[in-house]
C-alpha cells in the first residue's frame, strides 16, 4: 500500500516538475478563469440579479470548464514519443500510475482555483467574512471527484479520434452532480445560511468522491492493457 | 416464405396495446385523452432502464470473461436503450404541457434524470464510434458502461435534492394515482409489448453487429 502511495507520489512529481518548467497549461487555465470571470460578469443583469446569487454559479461552472483544459493534458504529455509505454513498463502498479496522475491533476487544479477564488471575491465584492474554511472545503471535494473522473477519461480519449471533443462529453454528466452541489453549497454559505444547511450537498460531495475514487482507480488498468 | 416470429409477435402486441389502449381504456376523469400517452412513455421508460442495467451487467462480465458477444450485445442495448429513452423525453413534455403548463420542468426529478441518462448514453456510442481498435473499444466502452450505472444515482440524488428546495406547482400534480384494473391492465400489457419490442431490436441489431464484425475480419485477412 505505501509502496503504492510512494510510486504514485513520484509519478505526481514527474508531472508537476514537467508543468513547472513549461508552465504552459497552467497559465491558459488561469487566463481562461479569469476571462470567463469577466466575461459571465456581463453576461447578467447586476442590478436586477445580487453578485452573491451569481457568484457560485460562475465559480463552479469556470472551475469545471478550466480544469477540462488541464486534464486534458494529463495523458497528452504521454502520448510525445510513447513515453506511456515506458511509464507503463516501469515496475510501478497501474494504479499507482492512475493515483500519481490524478495527484499531480488535483494539485494543478488546486492552483487554478487558488487563483480564481480570490479573484472571483475580488472582482465580484463578495463577502467573505468566516466562510473560507467551508468554501475551501467544498472546493477541495469537488476537485477530488472531478480530477478522479477526467483523469480517467482524458487516459482513454488520448486513443481516440476526436480527443478534445471527446472529453468534454464523456465528462461534464459525470460533473453534473459534482457542480450542482458544490454550486447549491456555496450559494447557502454565501447568502450567509448556517453551514449545516449545505450538509446535504457535502455529504454528496464525499459519497461521489468515494465511489469514484474507487471505482475510477480499478477502472484504469483495464484502459491501458496491450 | 418464412416468418420471423419475435418481430411478428411484438409487433402485434404493440399493435394491440396501441388499440386497447385507444379504444378499449376509459378516459381518465382530470387529464382526458392526454393520460393516454402515459401507456407508451412508462413502458418506454421501463425498457431503457432495463436496456442500460443490462449494457452495465453486459459491461461488468465482459471484462471478466472477455467474450466478444457481451460486447456486442452491450453495444445493441445501448443503441436501443437510446432510441426507447429519446421516446420516454418525447412523449413526457408532450403529456406535461396541456397537464402542468409546461412542456419542460427542472423540478421533476425523473425526466431530468432521464435526460441525463440520454446524455451518457448518447456519449458512449460517440465513444465507441471514435475508437479504431475493436479488442480497445470494447474494454473502453464496458468502463463507461459501469460508470455510466454508477452515475445516475448521483445525478437523481443531487437533481431531487435540487428540485425539492425549489416550488413546486401543486395543481395538477399527480400524487401516486391508484390505477382502476382496466388500466392497469392495458399498462401491463404495455409492459409486456414493449419489452418484446426491446428483445426484437436488440436482436436485430445484434446480428447486424456479427455480419459487421465477420466481413472485417474478412477483410482483414484479406489485405
Amino acid at each position: 500500500m505505501s509502496e503504492t502511495i510512494s510510486a504514485a507520489w513520484l509519478i505526481a512529481r514527474k508531472d508537476l516538475a514537467i508543468e513547472f518548467r513549461t508552465r504552459s497549461a497552467f497559465f491558459s487555465a488561469v487566463v481562461f478563469a479569469l476571462l470567463g470571470l469577466v466575461i459571465f460578469y456581463y453576461a447578467w443583469d447586476p442590478t436586477a440579479v445580487s453578485v452573491t446569487d451569481l457568484a457560485p454559479g460562475v465559480l463552479w461552472v469556470i472551475f469545471t470548464f478550466s480544469g477540462l483544459l488541464g486534464l486534458h493534458r494529463s495523458f497528452g504529455i504521454e502520448a510525445a514519443d510513447h513515453a506511456i509505454d515506458g511509464l507503463l513498463a516501469s515496475p510501478v502498479s497501474r494504479h499507482a500510475i492512475f493515483l500519481g496522475k490524478a495527484i499531480a491533476n488535483l494539485i494543478f487544479v488546486a492552483a487554478v482555483q487558488m487563483i480564481a477564488i480570490p479573484a472571483l471575491v475580488l472582482f465580484y465584492n463578495l463577502p467573505l467574512g468566516d466562510v473560507v474554511g467551508p468554501l475551501i472545503a467544498i472546493a477541495l471535494l469537488a476537485a477530488i471527484g472531478l480530477v478522479v473522473v477526467g483523469t480517467l477519461f482524458s487516459a482513454m480519449v488520448v486513443n481516440t479520434r476526436l480527443a478534445e471533443l471527446l472529453l468534454p462529453m464523456l465528462a461534464l454528466p459525470f460533473f453534473v452532480p459534482i457542480v450542482i452541489a458544490a454550486t447549491q453549497a456555496t450559494a447557502k454559505l454565501l447568502s450567509g445560511r448556517p453551514v449545516s444547511e449545505a450538509d446535504a450537498w457535502l455529504k454528496l460531495l464525499v459519497a461521489f468522491d468515494i465511489v469514484f475514487v474507487a471505482a475510477c482507480t480499478l477502472a484504469y488498468p483495464f484502459t491501458v492493457e496491450d | 416464405m418464412k416468418i420471423s416470429w419475435l418481430p411478428t409477435v411484438a409487433g402485434l402486441a404493440v399493435v394491440g396495446t396501441v388499440i386497447r389502449a385507444a379504444f378499449f381504456t376509459p378516459l381518465e376523469a382530470k387529464q382526458g385523452a392526454a393520460q393516454k400517452i402515459f401507456y407508451i412513455h412508462v413502458p418506454a421508460a421501463w425498457v431503457a432502464f432495463l436496456a442500460f442495467g443490462l449494457v452495465a451487467i453486459a459491461s461488468g462480465v465482459f471484462l471478466w470473461l472477455r467474450d466478444p458477444r457481451l460486447d456486442r450485445f452491450a453495444e445493441s442495448s445501448a443503441e436501443v436503450g437510446v432510441v426507447f429513452t429519446s421516446v420516454v423525453l418525447i412523449t413526457g413534455p408532450l403529456w406535461a404541457k396541456p397537464i402542468w403548463g409546461t412542456y419542460w420542468a427542472w423540478w421533476d426529478v425523473r425526466l431530468v434524470s432521464t435526460l441525463f441518462l440520454w446524455f451518457i448514453y448518447v456519449s458512449y456510442l460517440v465513444l465507441r464510434g471514435a475508437i479504431e481498435s475493436p479488442e480497445m473499444r470494447s474494454r473502453y466502452a464496458a468502463v463507461l458502461g459501469i460508470l455510466g450505472a454508477l452515475l445516475i444515482p448521483f445525478i437523481h440524488l443531487s437533481v431531487y435534492l435540487f428540485a425539492t428546495m425549489h416550488p413546486m406547482p401543486i395543481v395538477g400534480k399527480p400524487s401516486a394515482p391508484s390505477l382502476p384494473n382496466e388500466m392497469l391492465l392495458t399498462l401491463f400489457l404495455s409492459l409486456i409489448s414493449f419489452t418484446l419490442l426491446y428483445f426484437t431490436f436488440v436482436r436485430s441489431r445484434y446480428r447486424y453487429a456479427v455480419e459487421r464484425d465477420a466481413i472485417a475480419e474478412a477483410a482483414g485477412q484479406h489485405a
